[in-house]
């Protein structure tokens, strides 16, 4: 019986991994080490019982006739979706964390009993739960779910690589995700943010990056379009700036190859500006840019338009990708980083504003001549405001990169907030949207369980980033001013401790905003769970039309 | 412009590779890079030392606990932070942090010059139960640090490590280092070689026996923002 080529280097791989993880768990110094060591090792194990079942189902059951990666133009490919549905569900558990984390964070900041007095249970130690579970893990499922899905239907052809290698992208990423939060919670981090995982954690991701990048760049070049669509120039500039802000921000020394403790290797001015470079772009190319993928697929898709402008997507893409690396001295106005920097992150964070926009009007406009769909599609209707509200945190960003603005605004929540208005706006309105439309065409089902349901999380949602981000504005600017009024004697005339007394009733109602939010996200997962369990349609994709022709 | 020739790189992976990649890599070169060639990125001033071995390992229970996630350490040369703060930080200053601390909130005030400015007793209290101090802070309690011994073992293979990406510390640092950290964790002890060693280091409030992480804590705030003398004139000129 012949053993699948990917499978085989996938299972090489394991073997690598696990001895890897034995080598680790011989010699740990540390818990953290002790327990990588074992969960890599049982990972490998785990995952090669994975590939035997797989080959001995294949074997029993053999593939369609319809299965044919031959290139011929007109014949529909027949795609990997179930790597899709994996990385959709994974994105639904993960924000549900997320915004849960996200609630007992803001709980914790309205009432600090909630830290409960443990280690593990602190702010401190929860936060890059939240913000790893938020951004990589939600963000990033979707992420790499949604630019298979894409890349696979805009270039018509199956993934690059094989099955094996997608489940291990897969189940490698949430690895990733779990060992991660662990580490957090066991006190272990780089402490920088949203770089938290130590050196060995970064190791791992970096082989997972890499094989991703191969895998979806190898499904462009083999693309039977003479284009490469739009949206997969957006996911592309997303997965190689990633790779090297990652690999350029983690470079850390560690204190033994058994100790998960490392020193990064630059120190004071110098990994502060990497590291908002890092961060800054973070935002740029994970937050913005793989969602502009997105976008420039799912909006389409949905209205059943072009994209408004070619041209404005090509200015926008060059302008964007050129542009976004600069921002990062925002983060440093005011601090000892040298001037000149500070000045051209500055500079370069006001004219951001421009291919932000250019890209928020080619979202928005491709509804023209669709609007009434967003009467009847809620999903749509979130991609629409997603974009909306991206229009409005790109502003909002280059406002606050002023440096004067900085002074009022650094420090604050309104720096929170902002980032909320794009994390829950965009990022995650954009997502549901995205969500709402894939989930029935992926399982091939007639549509949604109840529309009715999905317009309800539409406006829990809605209303719940409004408390949140109003609340937090007015948190922001009352303690920015606060902490620089002066009485009348020319003394300062609040404490430090006052001001943070102020902050109360609106930490409250940001926990009402971010428990609004977690609450449509709950209808959300129930809607989509239910749309899934319902019967499937006769209407056949391109993989149903190949199984049919195989029974036939 | 010509759409023509765009359709060139949208028909090419390896074109939108390669210019994607020149398109990111310039905004970083040419911000980076310079700060560690322009000498003036960090101009030289006076006391600046390395951690002691019992601060270097509060520095890493203070990274450990996230602490960045709610306090900063960079005083911005603004006149309210000056004046409620101390002077405005200065980059010599987080020249041997690996990783900086600067941090990007202020849940809590900024600590970049906390050192010195409340006794040893009030941290031992405040970080027990904060509120026991200060009624309106909204900090966790980190008692638990107070009944978990410090872990020493590899103090010596830390303080290597720190050496390997820059931090100078000497042979005679890393020989004396776990004498130096019980000296500083214990009132009692004769700390004349540690000072000669670690200008300043503030002995903390340790019984004589094993230290606590929570010794190791203080003693790295006590330590923060009073290694530069700034009344000194020698430490006016470089920064005029």
């Amino acid at each position: 019986m012949k053993i699948e080529a990917g499978d085989l280097a996938v299972g090489f791989l394991m073997a690598v991994l696990g001895l890897i993880g034995l080598f680790l768990l011989s010699g740990a110094a540390d818990i953290e080490m002790y327990v990588f060591g074992l969960a890599l090792a049982g990972f490998a194990v785990v995952f090669v019982f994975g590939l035997l079942r797989g080959h001995f189902d294949r074997h029993e059951h053999p593939a369609p006739a319809g299965y044919s990666e031959a290139p011929v133009y007109n014949e529909a490919p027949v795609y990997n979706e179930a790597i899709v549905k994996k990385f959709v569900i994974a994105s639904m558990f993960w924000g549900v964390v997320a915004f849960l984390v996200g609630v007992i964070l803001a709980a914790q900041l309205a009432w600090p009993w909630f830290n409960l007095g443990y280690s593990f249970t602190n702010f401190g130690r929860l936060r890059p739960v939240h913000t790893s579970a938020a951004i990589f893990a939600f963000g990033g499922s979707a992420l790499l779910g949604t630019s298979f899905h894409v890349v696979q239907r805009t270039c018509r052809a199956r993934l690059f690589g094989g099955e094996a290698l997608a489940n291990f992208i897969f189940w490698g990423y949430q690895f990733f995700i779990v060992m991660a939060a662990l580490s957090y919670v066991m006190g272990f981090s780089q402490g920088q943010e949203y770089a938290e995982p130590e050196w060995h954690l970064d190791l791992f991701l970096t082989l997972v990056w890499v094989l991703y990048a191969v895998v979806f760049l190898g499904t462009v070049v083999k693309r039977r379009e003479p284009h490469i669509y739009v949206a997969n120039w957006f996911f592309m500039a997303f997965i190689l700036t990633i790779a090297v802000l990652h690999l350029g921000n983690n470079l850390a020394m560690p204190v033994s190859l058994f100790t998960a403790k490392s020193y990064n290797v630059a120190a004071g001015v110098q990994n502060a500006m990497i590291q908002w470079w890092y961060g800054h772009n973070a935002v740029g190319f994970f937050l913005t840019a793989g969602f502009l993928g997105m976008m420039y697929y799912f909006i389409p898709k949905a209205a059943n338009r072009p994209v408004y402008s070619y041209r404005l997507s090509i200015v926008h893409f060059w302008s964007l990708v050129f542009m976004y690396i600069w921002a990062g001295p925002h983060h440093l106005h005011y601090t000892a980083l040298p001037e000149w920097t500070q000045t051209l992150g500055m500079a370069f964070s006001i004219m951001l504003w421009m291919p932000s926009w250019g890209g928020m009007i080619n979202g928005i406009m491709t509804l023209s001549g669709a609007w009434d769909r967003l009467r009847t599609d809620p999903g749509l209707r979130f991609s629409v405001t997603a974009v909306g509200f991206y229009g409005m945190a790109t502003f909002e960003g280059p406002v606050m990169s002023i440096r004067t603005v900085n002074a009022l605004s650094h420090y604050t929540d309104w720096g929170i907030g902002h980032v909320h208005s794009g994390a829950l706006g965009w990022v995650a309105f954009i997502t549901f949207g995205a969500f709402y439309y894939l989930v029935p065409v992926l399982w091939n089902r007639e549509g949604l369980y109840s529309t009715r349901l999905a317009a309800w999380h539409y406006w829990i949602a809605t209303l719940g980033i409004v408390f949140y981000i109003t609340a937090l504005w007015v948190a922001g600017i009352t303690q920015g001013l606060m902490w620089r009024a002066y009485d009348s004697f020319g003394f300062l005339q609040y404490s430090f401790a006052e001001s943070v007394n102020a902050m109360h009733p609106y930490y409250v109602i940001r926990l009402l905003g971010g428990l609004l939010f977690l609450s449509g996200m709950l209808l959300m997962v129930y809607n989509l769970i239910q749309t899934v369990r319902a019967p499937a349609t006769e209407r056949r994709t391109p993989n149903q039309a190949a199984s049919a022709a195989a029974g036939a | 412009m010509n759409l023509k020739r765009h359709e060139v790189i949208e028909r090419s992976a390896f074109l939108l590779v390669i210019l994607t990649l020149i398109t990111i890599a310039i905004g970083g070169i040419v911000e980076v890079i310079p700060l560690f060639t322009i000498e003036t990125t960090v101009e030289h001033v006076t006391g600046v030392r390395p951690w002691s071995p019992l601060e270097a390992r509060g520095r890493d229970i203070y990274v450990r606990e996230g602490c960045y996630t709610c306090h900063s350490q960079m005083i911005r040369a603004l006149r309210d932070e000056v004046e409620r703060y101390g002077h405005y930080s200065i980059a010599a200053e987080s020249m041997y942090d690996h990783p900086f601390q600067w941090g990007s909130r202020r849940i809590g005030p900024d600590l970049a010059r906390v050192g010195g400015k409340y006794s040893n007793d009030w941290h031992y209290a405040h970080l027990n139960d904060p509120r026991a101090v200060v009624p309106e802070s909204l900090m966790p309690s980190y008692a638990f640090l107070a009944r978990t011994p410090l872990d020493t073992d590899d103090v010596v293979a830390r303080l290597k490590a720190q050496r390997a990406v820059g931090v100078p510390y000497k042979d005679e640092d890393l020989a004396n280092a776990l004498l130096d950290l019980r000296t500083q964790a214990d009132p009692a002890a004769d700390n004349a070689a540690l000072l000669k060693r670690y200008p300043k280091a503030a002995t903390v409030l340790g019984d004589g026996r094993a230290a606590t992480e929570l010794d190791a804590l203080v003693a790295y705030l006590q330590a923060l923002g009073t290694m530069v003398n700034f009344a000194d004139p020698a430490n006016e000129k470089p920064r005029q």
